[in-house]
């Protein structure tokens, strides 16, 4: 874990060296030009005339102690930055990781009981439209849907402002209100995907000599479905949900953006805007964190399924 | 005697792409209250289905029984409902499957398996089931049931999840007891024992059985009565001293001239092919004499393998695969490693050609060291050596025509020019009968004993001066067996062959071999002439093997007091072990019994 | 009684075979129409109707049918037509070549990582690993923001991140694949590594690897838009997502300007999708007959 958190430093390092243009220079541009006498003085307060190793050595010195570097659009430590907006981001991808396989296994259950029937062909239709479908265009087109022309949903953001009261309850539910439909949006592709394939999964399972054996017992119907098949069929499923987290980041930046929703995705958008990098490269440090804890969750959910995993 | 089970005029309908397929035709028998009836037959005749329709649990959509009665204790099945179903299977009716590794739920703790099927027949509450499991654990002789009933099935050897499994399908005394195929998937020794511990167990309990199997050995150990099926049909039904001492249909007349019985060739000194039916009477079955001349010397050969562990992914630990093994192979001679599943008798002769690398020894082919060659010589060696592998549906490459195939290794070492190509080929495929129109053919299009037979040829296209043949026939057919030893016996006269030939097998060995060695935990703890070996065993090892194989005789049966098998220790060693070498007494001339320690 | 079984089947070509299994099913057909129907409105589309998608042909925000614009123009007054007939090109050429890189890759490392194990594998798999956790998304868009956003940047970025399911399984094909009988055969009769590995093995271990790349095209169609809606795409060509991507501050006012290249992108993917399952039934040795 540490290892890929230091390796995506150093590439960050590698990048920025490879990148045409120093810091210098991006940084001179945030601050709308700047001189020659500016440019040498950043230049040395980077460091960039030192030698590559001392530079990479210090750039991961700097990360280790969390300092990511300085927003020149917000004016603000990239640390504080991302601190503010992580929560957030944190909210909505485990929300919609945690919805679409609930919902995504359910449904596989229920098909796979019937493999050439509607629930099925339902199951596959909507696995090829959670495919096919651009996030951001589902997301628009939900945005339109209900926010515009029903509207019960809010258009985005994560609360409102107007709320003038400090009932737990009120603030909570405001988040869930406005949390709803980029979570649909989000969970609505990867619910796809974790009911095709906990339908496949079943349906293998439902073949083993086990669940053979399981019906020679006289085990009912529901027994031999839910106590011996679903347990077995279960680890494919999370095991592609924790592969799945990189790709669940990703899609939380697109529908973030949709929604204005104020976490990582939003000040992403905002940082290719005002080209302000090391924000940029910070949020890919924590959103690879974030994976790689969601990875550490799957990893100790697949060991409790499977006495065989060792770790 | 009463019948418990009556199955009537039973026709059973496959759907598949092609259409409708009878897979069970106008069956007919019956089974008698606490006895043992055998259903024999080779792969594909309807053996196991018909089991599977006797506990309506034909796969839906795919099998579909499409007329006929199955009557249990005097009930029709096919009109019971689910429930009433549920309620019979597990509890009056019970089944155990080939395969004990994948037949337990590999999630639950085995404990928990055996006890579900109490609660779910006796009504009783969770810690009195637990114990009723455990006791049943007992009975079917797992040690330390208290303690084994909390393992993971990964956790036991294949022997004692099939125990598991008779002790789920025993645990409320069914009237009969369905085991189809349990003891293909285990060791000879292992086999011996669950055969025993059912033949106990149904004496106990006055169980019936209905037992499943290819195995005509088999048969004449466990059945009472015996029906012989092919393809889809009822060819004989008679005691077991009737089908084995005065068959009647051609078929079952010709398995039981294809089975090889272990001690008929007590009295020949050299190997011959087997009579089979429909063969011409008057052709000759020469002995195969060889020569006395060595072609390979194996001296001292170690192999083992390296366990990786922890972070840094270090070699933890050693597999000692195969442990100072010495023998010699003549030319024109057959040397047989037998042994049981990790006996590191593949390992060897893996290790001949260094698909394996050897840890240490010497193998000596025809004057060459083959450990001490680089790549280069080690590349040409290899077309001295040729190997057959097991399983005929996985030693051919799926994509290529089997033309490409066999030219393969021609191909690769240059050896015949282009426009002569087409006729060598074509010999190799009349040399192991098979028609030159297959040349263009895929594998898939083959049958088992086709595909072996395109393995072999593939292995002659070098003229190579020794054939290993791992397990070569162990996956096909008695009828298919026959004829592919058949084979191979007549090209080592034809050629002047040299074979290892590998195998579980005692009694294809007795057929097949000049010599035999017999392998234990990576050690050769006997080696010597065929007939030593078997008319002398000397190695308490080799002693214990011999008695556990089954005799396709039923007037040879093995008493339950012969069997007394210790379980198989762990080839894992640290890396500080450092085993003692092998020391050999000669017994006899050629006779050799290991003297030091080999686990046993 | 014996083994006379003298199979009475025709000679076919595995390939052949395929083929024919492929064309079999209707909607692994519909989807290759589509795809191919796309891919030539895309190429030869503009000699029909050769409006400049960059020309501000009309007044902004037309709706669709109005004025002879069909699907309207967007908020510079374009044509939102001709901006789908002329984006088709670039979107399915990246999703293509994109794909194209990955698979390499993949291929590459996968085969090597499952043939030689060890330390080889180690290593392969841990890069393997660290692109698999790392948001193939931000990463993308980090590699095109520092790098510039050209049709080339965004191709290689994308190909860059998204090889890693490639890489995965093809070195699970390879890891069971070399364990087979017929490889050792192969080994043994004289066949060298390179030989094993690209001739005997990766035929083998083909099936999958293919249809996992043919999901990656419409992956990498997605990808693209996705990095267009967020502003990092070639403003010299136009793409789908572009256009999706330049209007989305006008949604409320505009939706077509959205939906339009949003159902074209959708209706590709789909169709890439259905062939891609159509492959997988047709490679799938286990619906096969032996």
């Amino acid at each position: 874990m540490l290892f890929v958190l230091l390796v995506v430093v150093v590439l960050n390092f590698l990048m920025l060296h490879l990148a045409p243009g120093d810091i210098a220079d991006t940084i001179a541009q945030t601050m709308g030009g700047a001189d020659e006498q500016d440019m040498a003085e950043l230049r040395q307060q980077y460091g960039l005339d030192q030698p590559f190793f001392i530079q990479l050595f210090n750039y991961v010195i700097r990360v280790a102690l969390l300092d990511f570097g300085h927003s020149h659009f917000y004016n603000l430590p990239v640390f504080d930055l991302i601190m503010e907006r992580f929560p957030a981001t944190l909210l909505l991808v485990f929300s919609a990781q945690i919805l679409s396989l609930f919902v995504g296994i359910l449904l596989g259950v229920y098909a796979a009981q019937n493999p050439n029937g509607l629930s099925s062909l339902f199951v596959n239709m909507f696995s090829l439209f959670g495919y096919a479908a651009p996030v951001f265009w589902t997301g628009i087109l939900l945005l339109i849907a209900f926010s515009l022309h029903i509207p019960i949903f809010p258009v985005s953001g994560m609360r409102d402002i107007t709320i003038e009261t400090d009932n737990f309850f009120v603030h909570f539910f405001d988040v869930l209100r406005h949390l709803f439909l980029p979570m649909i949006t989000l969970a609505s592709i990867f619910f796809a995907y974790y009911s095709r394939l906990c339908r496949a999964s079943m349906l293998e399972v439902l073949g083993a000599d086990f669940v053979r054996t399981a019906k020679a017992k006289g085990l009912s119907k529901k027994d031999v479905l839910l106590k011996h098949a679903l347990k077995n069929s279960l680890s494919p499923v999370i095991t592609f949900a924790g592969l799945s987290f990189s790709a669940v980041v990703s899609g939380a930046i697109l529908v973030e953006t949709v929604y204005s929703w104020p976490g990582l995705g939003t000040l992403a958008f905002n940082s290719i805007i005002s080209r302000d990098t090391p924000v940029l490269l910070g949020i890919l440090i924590f959103s690879t964190l974030m994976v790689t804890v969601g990875n550490l969750l799957t990893d100790l959910t697949l060991k409790a399924l499977d006495p065989r995993i060792k770790i | 005697m009463e019948d418990l089970v009556s199955i009537k005029n039973l026709n059973i309908e496959a759907r598949t792409r092609a259409g409708t397929l009878k897979v069970v035709n106008d069956l007919s028998f019956t089974i008698k209250k606490s006895e043992t009836l055998c259903v024999v037959g080779e792969s594909g005749c309807g053996k196991s289905v018909t089991a599977l329709s006797l506990m309506s649990l034909l796969p839906e959509g795919i099998l579909k029984v499409s007329s006929g009665d199955i009557l249990f204790d005097n009930i029709n099945l096919a009109q019971l409902s689910e429930t009433e179903l549920e309620g019979i299977r597990g509890n009056e009716i019970s089944m155990i499957f080939q395969e004990p590794m994948t037949s337990l739920n590999p999630l639950f703790t085995v404990g928990e398996q055996v006890s579900e099927v109490i609660r779910r027949h006796k009504n009783l509450n969770k810690a009195k089931a637990w114990v009723n499991a455990v006791e049943l654990l007992d009975a079917v002789k797992i040690p330390n049931p208290d303690k084994r009933a909390f393992d993971y099935p990964f956790q036991l050897s294949g022997g004692q999840r099939q125990r598991v499994m008779i002790a789920i399908a025993l645990a409320c005394q069914p009237k009969i007891l369905i085991a189809d195929e349990p003891t293909t998937a285990l060791d000879v020794t292992i086999q011996a024992e669950i055969l025993a511990l059912i033949n106990m167990l149904k004496h106990e309990t006055g169980t019936a059985v209905m037992f499943i199997t290819h195995d005509m050995a088999v048969v004449a150990q466990m059945a009472d009565r015996v029906v012989v099926m092919h393809p889809g049909k009822k060819v004989e039904e008679g005691t077991v001293h009737e089908i084995f001492n005065n068959p009647q249909h051609e078929y079952t007349k010709s398995l039981l001239a294809a089975v090889p019985k272990l001690g008929e060739m007590a009295s020949k000194k050299y190997p011959e092919p087997m009579r089979l039916v429909g063969e011409k009477k008057t052709k000759a079955l020469k002995p195969i004499v060889g020569t006395n001349e060595p072609l390979l010397k194996v001296n001292n050969l170690v192999t083992r393998y390296p366990v990786k562990g922890g972070v840094l992914r270090r070699t933890v630990a050693r597999v000692h695969a195969v442990e100072d093994v010495s023998f010699t192979i003549m030319k024109g001679k057959t040397l047989s490693l037998v042994g049981e599943s990790g006996c590191g008798k593949s390992t060897v002769g893996r290790s001949l050609i260094r698909l394996v690398e050897p840890t240490s020894g010497d193998v000596n082919l025809d004057g060459q060291n083959i450990l001490s060659l680089n790549q280069k010589d080690m590349r040409e060696a290899r077309s001295n050596i040729q190997m057959v592998f097991q399983d005929p549906f996985s030693s051919l490459n799926p994509q290529r025509p089997l033309f490409d195939q066999v030219a393969e290794p021609l191909r690769n070492y240059g050896m015949v020019k282009r426009e002569v190509l087409q006729e060598k080929i074509g010999d190799l495929f009349d040399r192991v009968k098979l028609p030159r129109s297959f040349m263009q053919r895929y594998p898939h299009q083959l049958s088992g004993g086709q595909r072996q037979r395109i393995a072999i040829a593939r292995a002659l296209a070098l003229n190579p001066k020794l054939i290993i043949a791992d397990e070569a026939v162990s996956a096909l057919d008695v009828s298919v067996q026959a004829q592919v030893l058949n084979l191979m016996m007549e090209l080592q006269v034809d050629l002047g062959l040299s074979f290892l030939f590998i195998s579980h097998d005692m009694a294809v060995v007795e057929r097949v071999s000049h010599d035999v060695g017999v392998m234990y935990l990576g050690r050769l703890v006997e080696i010597g002439p065929r007939q030593a070996i078997f008319r002398n065993p000397q190695h308490p090892y080799t002693q214990d093997l011999l008695k556990a194989v089954p005799i396709a005789d039923p007037d040879k049966r093995k008493s339950e007091r012969d069997l007394n098998f210790k379980p198989l220790p762990s080839p894992i060693h640290d890396l500080t072990h450092d085993p003692v070498p092998s020391e050999y007494k000669e017994v006899a001339k050629n006779h050799y019994v290991l003297t030091t320690d080999c686990g046993y | 009684m014996l083994e006379n079984e003298e199979i009475e089947e025709p000679t076919i070509k595995p390939v052949k075979e395929i083929f024919q299994t492929f064309f079999k099913s209707y909607s692994a057909v519909t989807g290759l129409v589509i795809l191919i129907g796309i891919a030539v409105m895309g190429f030869i589309g503009p000699l029909f109707y050769p409006t400049d998608p960059f020309d501000m042909v009309w007044m902004p925000f037309s709706p669709p049918g109005a004025d002879g614009f069909l699907l309207g123009t967007d908020y510079l007054g374009r044509d939102i037509l001709s901006q789908i007939i002329n984006g088709a090109r670039v979107s399915i050429a990246i999703g293509f070549s994109a794909a194209l890189v990955s698979c390499f890759i993949g291929v590459g490392i996968g085969s090597f990582a499952g043939f030689y194990g060890g330390w080889v594998e180690e290593t392969l798999m841990r890069i393997t690993e660290f692109f698999q956790v790392l948001p193939t998304l931000l990463f993308a868009m980090v590699i095109v923001a520092l790098f510039g956003s050209s049709v080339l940047s965004i191709t290689l970025a994308i190909g860059a991140v998204s090889w890693a399911s490639v890489a995965r399984i093809t070195r699970s094909e390879f890891l069971r694949i070399k364990e087979l009988d017929f490889v050792l055969a192969s080994r043994s009769s004289g066949s060298n590594n390179m030989a094993l590995i690209f001739r005997v093995i990766l035929p083998n271990a083909a099936a999958p690897i293919i249809v996992q790349s043919a999901l990656l095209v419409g992956a990498a169609i997605t990808f693209e838009a996705g990095l267009a809606f967020l502003g990092l795409s070639d403003p010299n060509v136009i793409s789908w997502g572009q256009v999706i991507g330049s209007n989305r501050v006008y949604i409320l006012d505009a939706t077509y300007t959205v939906t339009f290249p949003g159902i074209a992108i959708f209706i590709t993917v789909l169709a890439i999708s259905l062939v891609g399952d159509g492959l997988n039934d047709a490679l799938n040795p286990k619906l096969r007959s032996r």
